[in-house]
């Protein structure tokens, strides 16, 4: 019965996803519209050995997931806008001491409380730089309810793979639609896990590793004594804040550790973008807006054609310059004021227009904003 | 009736009445019957009042914007989630109502149903008042095949409601086909 097709919630879809990756650890503090994912976790993860824990607030799960993934537990913690916020500092801590996690957030209207159940795609600069300091990170963004399945397997794999946090942005709209998912397709997917030392305790250095690759994990417990510091450190994880070179090294691999890796993690899926004169180039629930305009768009005879990213950091630069060439422009439909947009704008050949397309009501993008946009009806619409 | 290739559906009602439940189940009938559905809700962040709805869409091919542009189907068990919930109903759009809604539609345009009363009085929970909706909006509108409803809700509801909430489905269910044997069903 596994090609059972089944009706599925989007954060039921990430707890399952995360299930699959081999979660062993969940740390969280309930909040709309992310708070089933936890419910969920609450009752299964305990059944498959693993645990989970409600622990007193947004930080404290982000601390209590980084030390659960010292000890070699695959670790997830999920949030929205405002716990996302109290998370940067931790997130930053797990960036610098190279601790593999995942962390969802499910994006609602911001900023503050703003709206709980409204939804929203203001947190995508804020995933990229939540936290202080010159860093990379991993941000993915599904589109529909399978899409948020396979995307977690794959937070929890780059994770592993970079030793880095990852996060999986999801928006109010997928993290509570339902729709019918077919999961046996995911069955023989590579579940990846962190590399561990092959060295003897007295030989390992923690931190030894080359110019853009993490260096292997050592669990906690297993005889493997290591000092795990957010202080700049040398390749023995101690603190080397008076060695320059030491410093240079160190910040230089934990960007290129994922920058040089773009084409592994770059994932994205297009329709008719190839003969397209206007491209459009969305993530998340408006991805789903922009398929259906691109559609109606082509009736009309508008050659229209959709890149929808999975992957939002590291920016697909490469991607973007190539399937941006040529066009006469790029159309960006996003429910945020045109954060995305924006860096596109920053890679895209000067003889392209860009157009940031925006929405920030609580609502769902309507594709009608896109439609009219090529009517040169759209009050929204701004060319960057 | 003929078909349509895609149902736009919108239930909406009082907080707390269960109207997302009910989007849910025929959006898990549909799914059982091998269509292409996708079910989203708007809500307050209130536990209990103020107006909500769900909707569904359940097609033959895949969907692409998940929202309903045009309802085909729009159930309103309050008079302020008509208010609230009643736009983008286009002509030949079939409208349900509990009895007691206030609607600007004409009466006779409308299909009003003893919906509320139903559950209260006949089935004696006020609470199963979305399942009679559902029952009465599936023999109504004949989108989905009795047999799989009732087995999507037997997979969504609590087992030790199941009994209750059958009846109440079952009921639903009969309210439509009496009307349907006088008259035919409604359309704005």
């Amino acid at each position: 019965m596994t090609s059972e097709r089944r009706l599925m919630q989007g954060n039921e879809a990430c707890a399952e996803g995360a299930l699959k990756a081999g979660l062993q650890f969940f740390a969280g503090y309930p909040i709309t519209p992310s708070t089933e994912i936890a419910e969920i976790l609450a009752k299964k993860l305990p059944k498959l050995g693993g645990k989970f824990i409600q622990m007193e607030d947004e930080i404290a799960s982000m601390a209590a997931v980084i030390g659960a993934s010292l000890t070699g537990a695959k670790s997830l913690t999920a949030t929205s806008g405002p716990g996302f916020s109290l998370k940067q500092e931790n997130l930053g801590f797990a960036i610098m001491t190279e601790v593999p996690c995942v962390i969802v957030n499910v994006q609602r209207l911001g900023p503050s409380t703003g709206g709980p159940t409204l939804t929203a795609q203001g947190d995508v600069l804020q995933a990229r730089w939540g936290t202080h300091g010159e860093h990379a990170i991993i941000a993915l963004c599904p589109a529909s309810v399978e899409e948020t399945y396979y995307l977690t397997i794959m937070a929890f794999n780059y994770a592993e793979r970079f030793r880095t946090p990852v996060i999986l942005l999801l928006d109010e709209t997928i993290g509570h639609l339902r729709e019918s998912v077919q999961l046996d397709k995911y069955d023989k997917m590579k579940i990846f896990s962190r590399p561990r030392p092959w060295e003897t305790p007295d030989k390992y250095l923690p931190y030894a590793a080359e110019d853009d690759e993490p260096p292997p994990m050592a669990v906690f417990g297993e005889g493997y004594r290591y000092h795990v510091t957010g202080l700049v450190h040398d390749e023995t994880g101690f603190p080397c804040t008076g060695n320059h070179a030491a410093i240079d090294r160190l910040l230089r691999r934990l960007t290129n550790k994922i920058l040089a890796h773009e084409d592994e993690i770059t994932l994205y899926k297009e329709t008719m973008t190839e003969d397209a004169e206007h491209l459009l180039i969305a993530f998340g629930a408006s991805a789903r807006s922009a398929a259906s305009a691109v559609k109606i768009a082509r009736r009309e005879g508008i050659r229209a054609g959709l890149l929808q990213v999975q992957t939002l950091w590291p920016f697909p630069e490469k991607l973007i310059r190539q399937k941006t060439l040529g066009k006469r422009s790029v159309l960006v439909p996003e429910m945020n004021l045109g954060q995305y947009a924006r860096e596109i704008k920053k890679v895209v050949s000067d003889k392209t227009m860009v157009v940031t397309l925006s929405q920030i009501d609580g609502r769902l993008f309507h594709p009608n904003k896109i439609l009219a946009y090529f009517k040169g009806e759209e009050k929204h619409a701004e060319v960057l | 009736m003929k078909e349509p290739k895609q149902w736009q559906i919108r239930l909406s009602g009082s907080g707390g009445q269960g109207l997302i439940l009910a989007g849910i189940i025929l959006a898990e009938a549909g799914n059982l019957e091998n269509k292409y559905v996708v079910q989203t809700q708007s809500y307050g962040p209130e536990a209990r009042g103020g107006a909500s709805r769900a909707e569904v869409i359940i097609s033959d091919a895949p969907i692409d914007y998940l929202e309903v542009e045009t309802a085909d189907i729009f159930l309103a068990l309050t008079s302020e989630a008509y208010a609230k919930y009643c736009y983008n109903v286009a002509p030949g759009s079939i409208v349900i109502i509990d009895e007691n809604v206030k609607t600007k539609l004409q009466r006779t345009r409308v299909n009003a149903f003893p919906i509320i009363s139903t559950a209260r009085d006949t089935l004696g929970r006020e609470i199963v008042a979305n399942i009679v909706a559902l029952g009465v909006l599936v023999s109504l509108s004949e989108i989905l095949h009795h047999d799989s409803v009732k087995a999507a809700l037997k997979k969504r509801v609590p087992p030790h409601t199941m009994e209750l909430n059958a009846r109440a489905f079952e009921k639903g269910w009969a309210l439509g086909k009496e009307r349907l044997a006088v008259k035919e069903v409604e359309k704005i």
